[in-house]
């Protein structure tokens, strides 16, 4: 089995750490890399599409699943599919499209891996409908610290330490999803402007259940007046007979085609996203979108996945990269969620990818991410000057609310925060002394935070 | 572990009566560190500077280390890296002498060079091997503008200082690569008790500037830091001066 020495990082492309990289072929191949992992055990990896540090593991393993891509069973009837953990959303969308099935959930990228997916719990734009992930996995074998491989079903403990359990109760090797029937491959969406905050939230309350999906993109350097000014779409997959007759779309409804730019070059400036840049971005992207639109047909790719257009994206933060932030904090805590808008946008953070979202009912992930409310997330130049007090302060006021942030996204929150933010930590921490004595499996994230 | 902005949750000060590395320490208990070891002589100063970081929230311990003696520098580091991850190293011990007395006597300048370089590069390289086998942290080095060109007025320190320096160069660019990253600070002269009496050179500057040109410098990944940022284009330009100009200046 091919073993390199390499540098790991997040998406994000903060700390970097080295450990060995393991891709596995076989389960009998990721059984052994368990087994023989050493001091300072593994942890899986997908794409690495993690903003911080949960898919790295200093001085240790790293398990590259990617290299476990075989999609297994598909019944077309009932909708579901048994497929490998590296399989990636990109490919289920590939194989299953044509089939007249999507996954239940993707996040705002198409390149995780199922694994990932069940690992971090992500949610998408229909979290309010379908909630996160986890809600559709029906089961999944997991290579434990043993060595062995255990079938996991819904509703033990377990499976509700996996789900959103970053990887550290043992890697995931294959999961049963169930899937979501769609007709064609376009999204009808509705588009429409909110001129500040709490007119955003005014509208995402009123209407939101009308639609499948719904997420508002959110101009954190707008002030004064304007602050929270944003840019709804909400949509759902568009109809067989929303397609005009004698079109290609109409002919071909489930093709997939996404499309994909140049990759951003390796090496970028740092600054090129500054106060000044993302403001004129953000103030046109908000003046380009109808005051209200609705009923435009949009690739799936547009609607979900726009940044997978641009390979690498990542790379235009530059080489001292970017922070995620995203919390959510309960209903009933709009004002605490007004207070950090405003503290954002005084800050003036160059954010340009900022976007407020509803969440619906929590599944039970210990771990899992998503609580009913209000969620924010947004990216950051990681050298704006302040910015670790100023999210210091940020967790603050989240905590104080109830809320939490994001583990999937994060990679610098303050360890002691953890426990206030996830009130099942303790019985996490439990499980895992118990199924993994030795403390098999471990990551950068488990380390900073004493997962 | 390090954070996104680089602050290590655990700190390991070799020199821990240092005044600079306080000033470090101080400031990164501030943000996210929650161990520190200080490693000295044992003495009064040394417990009282745990005392004072202690009282900050932080988990210190003290641990006796003594750069004179490299032979025990394995074992002694050996025990602190045993204990957990080290995030960071700061690198902070070095004697200024006294540079008239030192000519005279030749046993004291050998002192000076023992401790700042050679006690130096002694517990670099265990400290080095051990994070690289963490597969992470930071080995901060104070070095010295006095390294960049040796000075008539204080050239025994100042060449210990250029040894140092370049032997931090050089693990940096061996570590490149293993996720330990190697940083060189290169402060001017600094207002403290290494300096109490001295005349005040140009560009002087505090321990609690230098702690955060480190801060900012973990948070870069820089592989060299001056302080204050302007003797960088001070240093290169004293660099180029001919010998016999050199000489002629009142530094």
């Amino acid at each position: 089995m091919p073993a390199d020495t390499v540098s790991v990082t997040g998406w994000g492309r903060t700390a970097p750490t080295t450990a060995r990289l393991i891709r596995p072929r076989t389960y009998e191949e990721a059984a052994a890399a368990v087994r023989g992992c050493g001091a300072r055990g593994g942890i899986p990896r997908g794409l690495g599409r993690a903003y911080g540090d949960a898919a790295q593991n200093a001085g240790g393993a790293v398990l590259d699943m990617t290299g476990l891509d075989r999609v297994h069973a598909i019944d077309a009837d009932g909708g579901t599919v048994l497929c490998d953990s590296g399989v990636s959303l990109h490919r289920l969308m590939e194989v299953l499209l044509p089939l007249g099935w999507f996954v239940p959930v993707t996040p705002g990228t198409r390149y995780v891996t199922v694994g990932g997916a069940i690992g971090a719990d992500i949610h998408g734009k229909n979290h309010h409908v379908s909630g996160s992930f986890s809600r559709h996995v029906l089961s999944l074998e997991l290579l434990t610290a043993d060595g062995e491989i255990r079938t996991v079903r819904r509703g033990t403990p377990l499976f509700d330490a996996t789900t959103g359990g970053m990887g550290l109760t043992g890697v995931i090797l294959t999961a049963t999803v169930q899937l979501q029937p769609v007709e064609t491959s376009l999204m009808s969406v509705d588009t429409e402007r909110a001129r500040d905050l709490d007119d955003l939230m005014a509208r995402l309350v009123a209407t939101d259940e009308h639609y499948r999906y719904s997420v508002a993109w959110i101009d954190l350097l707008a002030r004064g007046a304007a602050t929270g000014r944003a840019v709804l779409t909400r949509g759902d997959h568009a109809p067989l007979e929303a397609l005009r007759e004698g079109t290609r779309a109409r002919r071909e409804p489930l093709a997939f085609r996404p499309s994909r730019l140049p990759a951003a070059p390796a090496f970028l400036p740092e600054g090129l996203l500054s106060r000044r840049t993302v403001g004129w971005f953000n103030e046109l992207w908000y003046r380009k979108a109808p005051r209200a639109r609705t009923g435009e047909l949009q690739r799936l790719s547009a609607f979900f996945h726009p940044l997978d257009g641009v390979p690498h994206w990542n790379r235009i933060y530059g080489r001292g990269g970017f922070v995620q932030y995203q919390f959510v904090v309960g209903h009933g805590q709009e004002d605490a969620l007004r207070r950090i808008v405003r503290r954002i946008s005084e800050h003036r953070c160059p954010s340009f990818l900022a976007v407020l979202k509803r969440f619906g009912d929590a599944d039970p992930g210990w771990l899992s991410f998503p609580v009913p409310g209000w969620t924010l997330a947004l990216d950051i130049p990681a050298g704006l000057p302040g910015l670790a007090a100023l999210l210091d302060e940020l967790d603050e006021e989240v905590a104080t609310a109830g809320g939490r942030v994001y583990l999937a996204k994060d990679s610098r929150l303050r360890p002691d925060l953890l426990a206030a933010m996830y009130p099942r930590l303790h019985d996490f921490r439990a499980l895992r002394a118990e199924l993994d004595p030795r403390g098999v499996f471990v990551s950068d994230l488990a380390r900073r935070l004493g997962l | 572990m390090k954070d996104a902005f680089g602050i290590p949750q655990s700190l390991l000060v070799l020199g821990g009566t240092s005044e600079i590395a306080l000033a470090t320490a101080r400031r990164l208990i501030a943000r996210r560190t929650r161990t520190v070891w200080l490693a000295g002589r044992p003495s009064p100063a040394l417990e009282q500077s745990a005392a004072e970081l202690r009282a900050l929230g932080a988990d210190v311990h003290t641990v006796a280390f003594d750069a004179l003696d490299p032979e025990s520098h394995e074992a002694v580091l050996g025990k602190v890296f045993a204990e957990g991850d080290i995030d960071m190293v700061l690198l902070a011990f070095g004697v200024l002498g006294d540079q008239a007395r030192d000519e005279r006597e030749p046993l004291n300048a050998v002192r000076v060079a023992q401790t700042n370089y050679t006690g130096a590069v002694s517990a670099s390289l265990v400290s080095a091997g051990a994070l690289q086998s963490q597969g992470h942290g930071s080995l901060v080095v104070l070095s010295s503008v006095a390294g960049e060109r040796a000075r008539r007025a204080n050239f025994i320190y100042g060449s210990s200082k250029a040894g140092l320096d370049a032997f931090s160069q050089g693990l940096g660019d061996a570590l490149h690569g293993t996720g330990v990253h190697v940083m060189v600070v290169r402060p001017g002269f600094v207002r403290s008790k290494m300096t109490t009496g001295l005349a005040e050179a140009p560009f002087a500057t505090t321990p609690e500037a230098v702690a955060t040109a480190i801060e900012v410098g973990l948070r870069r990944r820089s592989e060299t830091v001056w302080v204050p940022g302007a003797l960088r284009l001070v240093m290169s330009a004293l660099r180029h001066a001919p010998r016999g100009l050199f000489r002629r200046l009142p530094i």
